[in-house]
């Protein structure tokens, strides 16, 4: 789970990741104030959506006064932010955090990921603030500084050192640095982060070390223990489809092509959408029924596929193992029967009563059209796409 | 012969008397396999469907049952301290079926496995099958065909479409594995393919991957230097865009790591017969054994 930059901060903040002084304002009125607050001089106004890439696309500005705060908030908040990963149709940007300015003295980067690899969190540090970790592993990966975390000891002061003396801090700087590593990583694990990245983490003039921007994701599986955090969730930055489909419970990942498609198994699920692009058009979406696919998943189905007006034929691939495959059919002429479905559909099951499966299917009112295997079910789909 | 599960294997099910263990622990008695215990704590002493005995603890299992694999059906939250409970008992195989574990849970269980003489298999997989031998798991039973061909999957039903295609064309299986389709498992490609290099009952073997992670590049790197038998590949995700997580929690591309175009020219690099579609799997297979 994604939030925002404010949210990310205000947990940092808890357990004692140094971050500038700031709020969030949801109108340029508040904007303003809190400006004023903040000292009357000199502010950065951030647009809040979840896309990086916000200070290209025009969403953080300084203010050198809390009139001009108001000014820039008033222009930032209501437009529609574009940035590399928010696609072209870009982002519309509802609130704005409004933070003291700081004397920045060198810009460095900081992140913790899981290293799948050695199945361990891994700290990465580098010089090269305000740079993409990827581009700057690309290009010079030798300015990358990782430090593994053993975690029954977590990290230690010796590890915390090699970093910040790697960074080139001397003096304050290192005990500041040190403190501030040890405060991320406490959140990082006591929260259930996926992912923190401090880009840039900031040394100040007088010696201070900052999170000057702040991104953290959390691990999906880790909510029920936290419930405060879930509730961070902004629904508004989701695609609305998605939304839907979670309160049925389906997995579905809305794309951009023209065919639907409904599999059981997240596996089976993109290996069907490749399937599609091979056999010569774009799936639509990712869809995981689960395993059981039953009529009432199928209708859910079928209704968040169909809200997607670019669905031009939608493809079933239902692998029934323990389920039957004669009782999914049924559940899926069950669930067609109650919907008006409008677009040609192709059903592939495979399994247990594969073939009761299929003469359950032809045999009913509904016009489906039965794919014997998954390179016929591919066929099919691409020749109904056509027509 | 097969590698983890055999007619030697006396399985232990921890969440026997939950709804997915009692479901699965009869579907697994009537492939065949022999399981000799059940854990839910607190339930001690009860018979599972009048026959397998309910202890409280895998300790017990062990030393009163014999159990010297354990699947665990318990729910993500308990399910971290069951797979260390299972590892402290001293089971050789432990296969976790649980989807939904946190992430940060098993960076600490991977760490204690470290100093225990046990296997994971998973979490979030369908489990090892042994065909004709031994079920350990989720999967179907009746799509497996003993034979000679080994299979290791990070999916569930993508790896049952794989199978039902060998069946088809007369292949049989030695062992098929489900790694698991989570970041952190305990079993990754390369482990799985050490045992089947050393497994004299195995003559080839099919890897199916998928988007995310580095795994699949690894294994390639091994099959390179050291894995004698021919190997056919799948890997899952071409059409997967970026940053989103696919079903699987290990299924997501981080930036320009882990797409499907990396995995499978790795794998072509190191000599692995790769199909282009999920359809042709078991054709693949049968090219590489000629």
């Amino acid at each position: 789970m994604n939030i925002h930059e404010f949210q990310a901060k205000e947990i940092l903040k808890k357990f004692g990741v140094e971050v500038p002084e700031g709020y969030v304002a949801n109108t340029p009125d508040e904007a303003e104030k809190i400006a004023e607050k903040l000292g009357g001089g000199t502010v950065v106004v951030k647009a809040q959506i979840h896309a990086g890439g916000r200070g290209k696309g025009g969403g953080v500005k300084l203010a050198k006064s809390a009139t001009e705060a108001r000014e820039i908030a008033s222009q930032i908040i209501g437009m529609n932010l574009v940035t590399h990963q928010t696609g072209p149709e870009g982002k519309k940007v509802t609130k704005v955090l409004i933070e003291e300015g700081v004397d920045i003295a060198r810009e460095l980067y900081l992140g913790i990921v899981l290293d799948r690899a050695k199945s361990r969190l891994v700290f990465m540090a580098s010089t090269e603030g305000g740079v993409e970790i990827e581009k700057v592993a690309a290009s010079t990966p030798e300015k990358i500084i990782k430090e593994y975390i053993d975690p029954a000891i977590g990290l230690q002061g010796f590890q915390a050192r090699k970093i910040a003396f790697g960074l080139g801090l001397e003096g304050d700087q290192v005990k500041n640095a040190v403190k501030f590593l040890a405060a991320l990583y406490r959140a990082f694990v006591q929260t259930d982060c996926s992912l923190a990245e401090i880009n840039p983490l900031i040394v100040t003039k007088q010696g201070g070390v900052m999170a000057l921007d702040a991104k953290i994701n959390f691990d999906d599986n880790a909510l029920y223990r936290h419930k405060e955090i879930a509730e961070l969730r902004d629904l508004h930055e989701e695609e609305p489809l998605e939304v839907e489909a979670g309160k049925y419970n389906l997995n579905y990942i809305k794309l951009d092509g023209e065919v639907g498609c409904m599999v059981n198994g997240a596996g089976l699920a993109m290996a069907t959408m490749d399937m599609i692009h091979i056999s010569g058009s774009e799936p639509a979406n990712f869809l995981d029924v689960g395993g059981g696919a039953s009529a009432e998943t199928v209708k859910n189905g079928f209704k968040i596929i169909l809200s997607d007006k670019n669905v031009k034929a939608i493809l079933i691939n239902i692998f029934g193992g323990i389920v039957r495959c004669d009782r999914v059919a049924k559940g899926v002429i069950e669930a067609a029967s109650t919907i008006d479905i409008g677009v040609p559909v192709v059903v592939r099951l495979e399994g247990t009563n594969a073939k009761e499966a299929a003469i359950l299917l032809e045999e009913s009112d509904v016009a489906f059209e039965v794919g014997r295997s998954f390179q016929d079910a591919a066929e099919k789909i691409a020749k109904a796409v056509l027509n | 012969m097969s590698i983890l599960a055999d007619e030697n294997t006396r399985l232990v099910v921890q969440g026997i008397t939950g709804g997915e263990g009692s479901f699965h622990s009869r579907q697994m008695l009537e492939y065949g396999t022999k399981v000799v215990a059940g854990v839910t704590p607190g339930k001690g002493g009860q018979k599972f469907d009048d026959k397998v005995p309910v202890f409280n603890t895998v300790a017990d299992a062990v030393k009163e049952q014999g159990a010297n694999a354990s699947v665990i059906f318990v729910p993500p939250p308990f399910a971290a301290d069951a797979i260390m409970e299972a590892a402290d008992a001293g089971v050789a195989l432990i296969v976790c079926i649980t989807e939904g574990i946190p992430a940060i849970d098993m960076v600490s269980v991977y760490q204690y496995l470290q100093i225990k003489d046990t296997v994971l298999v998973g979490p979030n997989c369908p489990g090892v099958i042994s065909p004709g031998k031994c079920k350990i798991g989720i999967m179907p039973g009746f799509i497996h065909l003993p034979g000679r061909v080994g299979l290791i999957s990070r999916s569930g039903t993508l790896t049952y479409e794989a199978v039902k295609q060998l069946s088809d064309l007369g292949i049989g299986q030695s062992t098929c594995i489900g790694i698991g389709g989570d970041p952190i498992i305990g079993t990754n490609f390369t482990d799985a393919l050490k045992f089947f290099n050393d497994d004299s009952d195995t003559d080839a073997v099919v890897v199916i991957g998928e988007i995310g992670g580095t795994a699949e590049q690894e294994a390639a790197a091994y099959i390179k230097e050291s894995f004698t038998k021919p190997v056919a590949a799948f890997i899952a995700g071409r059409t997967a865009p970026p940053g989103r997580r696919m079903g699987h929690a290990g299924a997501i591309i981080s930036g320009s790591e882990g797409t499907a175009e990396e995995k499978i020219e790795t794998l072509r690099n190191a000599g692995a017969h790769v199909a282009e579609s999920p359809a042709d799997i078991g054709k693949m297979l049968k090219n590489a054994l000629n």
